[in-house]
């Protein structure tokens, strides 16, 4: 699904990603873990195409297209998502006219008709439930006034309804009590299919508990030091990141 | 990745920017008694608003024009430079639209205002009797018989002046007299037409009754007057839409609207004024300086003003509303767009001299390019208003770091029970809003329709839905290389 090789990149002029080798596989759920500043948020800004951040060296494949070289917009076309950390509010717009219009760039993208209203609605419908998203969260202006919690449900509910073959998910965590984050993975969990993947950021291994990772990687220092299985994630839990620290200070 | 998608935008035109090939009856420029005398003779006036229009130019004449009271300069106007009348050559009174120079429907055909009767009727959507003023002319008023039946009268400013002399010399000049301000004296003595609407008493007017105005010749200034009068118990709503071609010079619309409302009558008068703005440097483009003023003469009467504002290089307008009657209600809101080196200065007047008197404000203004829009408001609440209420909110958007965005409300209290509120915000179009649009496949130019149209919302929601929906699209094409 998407190759990642050897990705660097910077931010005004300060390298932050310095050498990325990554594949994820249809069907596969990938963890990256890493202390702050190690460059995680980098690594999902710099594949949904965020400006301000330079890629330098690398390329990175998405379905056999070249990422790097499409405006953002066409990158969310082609199907990559990301689940803001921090989901932006838009006053006055509403999720639902939002969505419509977001969908329908996309489906215009693929040469396809606009999304009968009926259909939009009745997906809308069977897609709140799937993160309990009250039905008037949809009606209300773009993350407006919600609380953490709303707004990180709301960035999976535009997941599934927008339905990505490729997501970033960039510490939907963070902020979350332990009821939000269960109905998050869950919501999630019920998305995942044999031809989608996701990619998870995270701090702390606490979300890996509800959303399985078929790989854990370790991200320090703007490279991934460590890959396993999800018994990594749980090892990293036990022992903190100083000993990744440690192994891999750069002199 | 933002500024070259806009960058490519701000090239596109100002797509009402075509003139008509039309034989005109052009006056030559410049103004004196005896242009007005032969303008008056012209439209075949009686000797009562001849005499009003050398009342209103002597009084003029002893006018200074105002200085840079607004926040901007603007060039000196040589009023010996326009031209006071243009008419198309074809005679005005017409029997049927097969009269009308083809090339003046087409005109409006164009503007995507249809002067055809039998289109509207079958239509899916139009409910709109429209009254299509050209230059200085009104060519032709739809549905006038079917209004007619129920009594209201909706005809061009000049046909009132023939047809129904006394209601004109009742209320013209009472809302704002020729002696209110500089333009309003210019307009007194040189205004071609424009449009009259009188409700009478108990009825609901059942369709929209809208004025379209087009500037089409060079050097001429456009000098319309409106005058809406609702009677007791009666309800209109009222719309305005206005555009000219793309030229180099400046041209000045110097218009005048008044309102009445009598006893318990409601008044709704939506603008969306899209007068070309000039090109991207600045060059050319409509002065528009406009007294807009409505008179909530009766109780419980209510004038609600509702504006998009999106054209012209210079705009001065402050529609307002006096609430005389106890319990009247005045509203006004606001969608005040400028781009590139547009200039607006725009607000309102809430006059409380009446009990429980209520006026609500609501401005939005946008700034992109290196335009400058400012909201300049009075609140004046006159002793005896007894628990007269106000509530104003005026917000800026800025677009990009070359613009301007400024605020002037006035407050004057003079009455203790009177409570007024005023919240006002700036902000700023977000490349973490536009990325988040990006990310979810919106384009960056549909993203920053969504935006500005969310932020107007409040706005939007009061214009008649056919409106809305122009003054949405408008919007969006009047953002062109907004972003920085």
């Amino acid at each position: 699904m998407i190759t990642i090789k050897n990705l660097r990149a910077s931010v005004e002029g300060k390298e932050i990603l310095k050498g990325i080798d990554l594949e994820i596989k249809a069907g596969e759920v990938h963890a990256i873990m890493g202390p702050n500043g190690s460059g995680k948020s980098t690594l999902s800004n710099v594949l949904a195409g965020r400006a301000d951040y330079e890629v330098t060296e690398g390329e990175v494949t998405f379905n056999g297209k070249n990422l790097l070289e499409l405006a953002p917009e066409d990158r969310a076309r082609e199907g990559v998502f990301l689940a803001f950390q921090y989901p932006v509010e838009i006053p006055g717009v509403s999720n639902i006219n939002f969505l419509k219009t977001a969908i329908n760039e996309t489906r215009e993208y693929k040469g396809q008709a606009p999304m009968e209203a009926k259909d939009f609605l009745a997906l809308v419908k069977e897609k709140q439930h799937l993160v309990e998203l009250d039905g008037k969260l949809a009606n209300r202006s773009v993350n407006e006034g919600f609380s953490g919690g709303e707004k990180k449900r709301n960035e999976i509910f535009q997941m599934a309804m927008l339905n990505p073959s490729f997501s970033i998910l960039d510490e939907t965590d963070s902020g979350l009590d332990i009821d939000a984050l269960k109905i998050v993975a869950s919501g999630v969990n019920k998305l995942r299919t044999k031809d989608n993947a996701f990619l998870v950021i995270t701090h702390y291994q606490r979300l890996l508990d509800y959303i399985i990772p078929d790989f854990v990687h370790v991200l320090y220092n703007g490279k991934i030091v460590k890959s396993g299985g999800k018994e990594l994630a749980l090892e990293l839990e036990e022992k903190g990141y100083d000993e990744i620290k440690k192994q891999f200070e750069t002199v | 990745m933002a500024n070259e998608i806009l960058e490519e935008h701000i090239n596109s035109e100002y797509k009402w920017g075509f003139t008509t090939d039309i034989e005109s009856d052009t006056f030559k420029k410049g103004l004196n008694e005896d242009v007005i005398r032969l303008l008056s003779h012209k439209k075949n006036e009686p000797e009562w608003m001849l005499e009003f229009r050398l009342k209103s130019y002597r009084y003029w004449l002893t006018m200074k024009e105002p200085s840079n009271w607004a926040y901007f300069p603007y060039p000196k106007i040589d009023f010996q430079e326009i031209s006071y009348y243009s008419a198309p050559k074809v005679k005005p009174e017409l029997a049927s639209l097969d009269e009308v120079d083809p090339e003046l429907l087409k005109t409006f055909e164009k503007l995507g205002i249809s002067l055809e009767e039998q289109k509207r009727l079958t239509g899916v959507s139009s409910n709109i009797a429209v009254d299509a003023v050209f230059d200085s002319i009104s060519v032709k008023t739809t549905f006038r018989e079917t209004l007619a039946e129920k009594g209201i009268i909706f005809c061009s400013f000049s046909e009132a002046v023939q047809e129904h002399p006394d209601l004109i010399k009742k209320y013209m000049g009472m809302v704002v007299p020729y002696t209110d301000n500089y333009y309003a004296a210019l307009n007194g003595a040189v205004f071609s037409d424009g449009s009259f609407c009188y409700i009478p008493k108990g009825v609901r007017c059942p369709m929209e009754l809208s004025t379209y105005f087009r500037i089409n010749s060079s050097g001429t200034g456009q000098f319309e007057r409106t005058l809406i009068v609702a009677d007791e118990e009666s309800y209109v709503s009222y719309l305005e839409g206005c555009t000219a071609p793309q030229r180099d010079e400046n041209q000045l619309h110097a218009a005048i609207v008044e309102i009445i409302a009598h006893k318990n009558a409601e008044v709704k008068y939506s603008t969306v004024q899209n007068w070309y703005p000039g090109d991207k440097n600045g060059v050319g483009g409509i002065f528009n300086f406009v007294t807009k003023r409505g008179l909530c003469v009766g109780d419980y009467s209510k004038i609600s003003w509702t504006q998009v504002e999106t054209g012209s290089a210079i705009t001065w307008k402050y529609p307002s509303v006096i609430l005389k009657g106890d319990n009247s209600v005045g509203e006004f809101y606001s969608v005040a767009l400028t781009n590139n080196h547009q200039q607006a200065d725009t607000g309102t007047k809430m006059i409380h001299l009446g009990k429980n008197t209520k006026s609500t404000i609501i401005s939005k203004g946008i700034s992109a390019g290196v335009s400058n829009n400012s909201y300049r408001g009075l609140v004046q609440i006159k002793k005896g208003a007894v628990n007269a209420r106000n509530f104003s909110q005026c917000d800026s958007l800025l677009m990009g770091d070359k613009c301007g965005a400024h605020t002037f409300p006035y407050i004057e209290i003079k009455d203790k029970t009177a409570v007024v509120e005023h919240e006002a915000t700036t902000s700023k179009i977000g490349e973490d809003q536009l990325f988040y649009c990006n990310q979810r496949g919106i384009s960056t130019e549909k993203a920053i329709g969504l935006i500005v149209n969310g932020y107007c919302r409040e706005v939007l929601n009061k214009l008649p839905m056919e409106f809305a929906i122009e003054a949405q699209k408008l919007l969006a094409i009047s953002l062109e290389g907004s972003v920085g």
